[in-house]
């Protein structure tokens, strides 16, 4: 079964889609990831124009985020302090991003640009899940060791202090703000959550206690995709309501069924086969982009204006 | 159906009234309609000649700028470099022949019409040099042929009993919407004796017209009815997680 879609203009096999969105969904109900950063790779190799890729799939992770952090905020474990400072640079960042994706996409370098990102970023996250994993699994066979809470460095010296009850910090709020929009730029230019690189600073750079960070992060993607699906619809107009309901369906089904699998299974082997899948993703980007091209010529209609 | 039967009552008026007109030519669709479904779609040409001289049908879509970028090898990656922007190019072109053009179409009427894609009129915006200009122009037709915009070579039109003329035209999935003209030249001795033009309009409709026009017109609604549907979405998943 076919579905034209009206944004990205051409039709995809529904089951080809959907089939899609459950298995990402899977892989993010197993590891905990939003699965940004795997669909919209898989979207750009299906076919559909990367720019409505990034658009539609930041309209897609709202509805995963908001299914997410509700568990969480249920257990109590989302810092909306900390969220609420966060989402503020968060959305000065996708602002921003946004912004700078139609400067790019006018300059013909948005593709290149996407690509880059997903090279750099998938190529860091998975050779340190790959290390940590592999840790993980050694340190299994030797006795633990006892870490500090958090560790005190220079970015506790900064000005404009605030106390952040739940999370037990009392820090500067410039840190978790140019995290925000760090973030931010990187949501609206890849087309991710951006989970999979603050929750990592949230925990290393700012130090919060690993129970709330899910949530916490959860909480301000909400915000800065529905900023970002917002600004890509009106500035863009990349955003496919179709293909994003596609999406939807696929992540819904495939997060439950993630959920069951993933308690049956071992963690580290686990977080090493994710590792190995994300760094396959970025090798397949890698190549497309070193191989010779068929044709070294590229046509876009509507040309520069 | 419908274009058959039509097909077959234009059979038999041509064979006692078509002495009037020499060349007649009609479409089994006035539209074609982009639905949910569509993944591309035929359309049947048709007509007669009062039996003298072959026809050629050039199906030409709404004009365009389309900029053609060259990609050049940056430290080792393939980056978009070099653009040429060519205005009022077809989006969609496709020549349909009785006979081998190349044998009996004389060149200059092939660029006055601009029948065949190498003789379409298309001019680089700016100062570009020729043999820069007639590079990026083969490449903006090459490329438009590879996504089946363009034809290749002319198709053929099957002539039967030396007067009726008929061929499907398949519009893929990807075919540019707007209004199209399809323009049929009699041909008798190397001259066009007449030229009967016809349009046909290729659009989005029902939802996925709707969908995408207030995308565009009301870009600000949709983008809050996209997060609308999320939230909804993704309230409706957990609540049928929590279920389980």
């Amino acid at each position: 079964m076919f579905l034209y879609l009206p944004i990205a203009e051409l039709s995809v096999n529904v089951f080809l889609v959907l089939g899609m969105g459950i298995g990402v969904g899977t892989l993010s109900g197993i590891f905990g990831v939003g699965g940004g950063f795997l669909m919209t790779p898989l979207l750009i190799f299906l076919g559909i124009p990367p720019a409505v890729a990034v658009g539609t799939e930041a309209n897609q992770i709202v509805a995963s985020s908001v299914s997410g952090v509700l568990a969480h905020w249920r257990r109590g474990n989302v810092d909306f302090k900390m969220g609420g400072v966060l989402l503020v640079g968060g959305v000065i960042g996708s602002t921003f991003g946004v912004w700078l994706f139609k400067v790019l996409r006018e300059l013909g370098q948005i593709d290149l640009v996407i690509m880059l990102s997903y090279v750099v970023f998938l190529g860091i996250i998975g050779i340190l899940m790959l290390i940590e994993s592999i840790r993980a699994m050694q340190r299994a066979r030797t006795p633990a060791r006892r870490r500090k809470l958090h560790q005190h460095n220079f970015l506790h010296g900064l000005p404009f202090k605030m106390r952040f009850r739940k999370s037990k910090l009392y820090i500067s709020v410039l840190l978790p703000l140019l995290i925000g929009v760090v973030v931010g730029i990187l949501s609206a230019i890849m087309g991710v959550g951006g989970g999979f690189i603050m929750v990592p600073a949230m925990i290393y750079l700012l130090g919060m206690p690993t129970s709330v960070v899910v949530g916490t992060s959860l909480f301000q993607i909400i915000f800065v995709t529905a900023n970002a699906t917002f600004l890509q619809a009106t500035l863009n107009q990349t955003v496919d309501i179709f293909l994003a309901i596609l999406l939807l369906i696929g992540a819904v089904i495939g997060a439950q069924v993630g959920t069951m699998v993933g308690s049956k299974l071992r963690g580290e082997q686990l977080r090493g086969l994710l590792a190995l899948m994300v760094l396959a993703v970025c090798g397949k980007i890698v190549f497309d982009l070193l191989v010779t091209p068929d044709d070294l010529y590229v046509i876009a209609t509507g040309g520069r204006h | 159906m419908r274009a058959f039967l039509a097909f077959l009552l234009l059979s038999l008026w041509s064979g006692t009234a078509a002495m009037a007109q020499p060349v007649v030519v009609d479409l089994s669709k006035e539209s074609v309609d982009i639905t949910a479904g569509f993944t591309g779609t035929d359309v049947l040409l048709f007509g007669a000649t009062s039996g003298y001289g072959e026809v050629v049908v050039v199906i030409e879509g709404p004009k365009k700028t389309v900029s053609v970028r060259r990609k050049e090898r940056v430290a080792g990656i393939w980056v978009n470099g070099d653009q040429v922007d060519f205005e009022n190019v077809p989006a969609f072109y496709k020549v349909l022949s009785t006979n081998s053009l190349d044998e009996w179409l004389p060149l200059a009427v092939r660029e006055e019409n601009q029948i065949g894609v190498e003789y379409l009129n298309l001019k680089p915006r700016g100062d570009v040099p020729a043999a820069e200009a007639s590079e990026y122009r083969a490449a903006l037709i090459r490329n438009k042929q590879q996504i089946e915009q363009y034809g290749l070579v002319e198709d053929r039109l099957e002539l039967a009993g030396g007067r009726l003329f008929r061929s499907n035209v398949y519009f893929p999935s990807n075919v540019p919407v707007g209004k199209y003209f399809v323009r049929t030249y009699l041909v008798d001795k190397g001259k066009i004796v007449i030229t009967r033009s016809i349009p046909l309009y290729i659009r989005k409709v029902g939802i996925e017209a709707d969908v995408y026009r207030v995308a565009h017109q009301h870009s600000a609604l949709y983008g809050i009815a996209a997060i609308i549907i999320a939230v909804i979405a993704g309230l409706g998943g957990n609540a049928l997680f929590r279920k389980r």
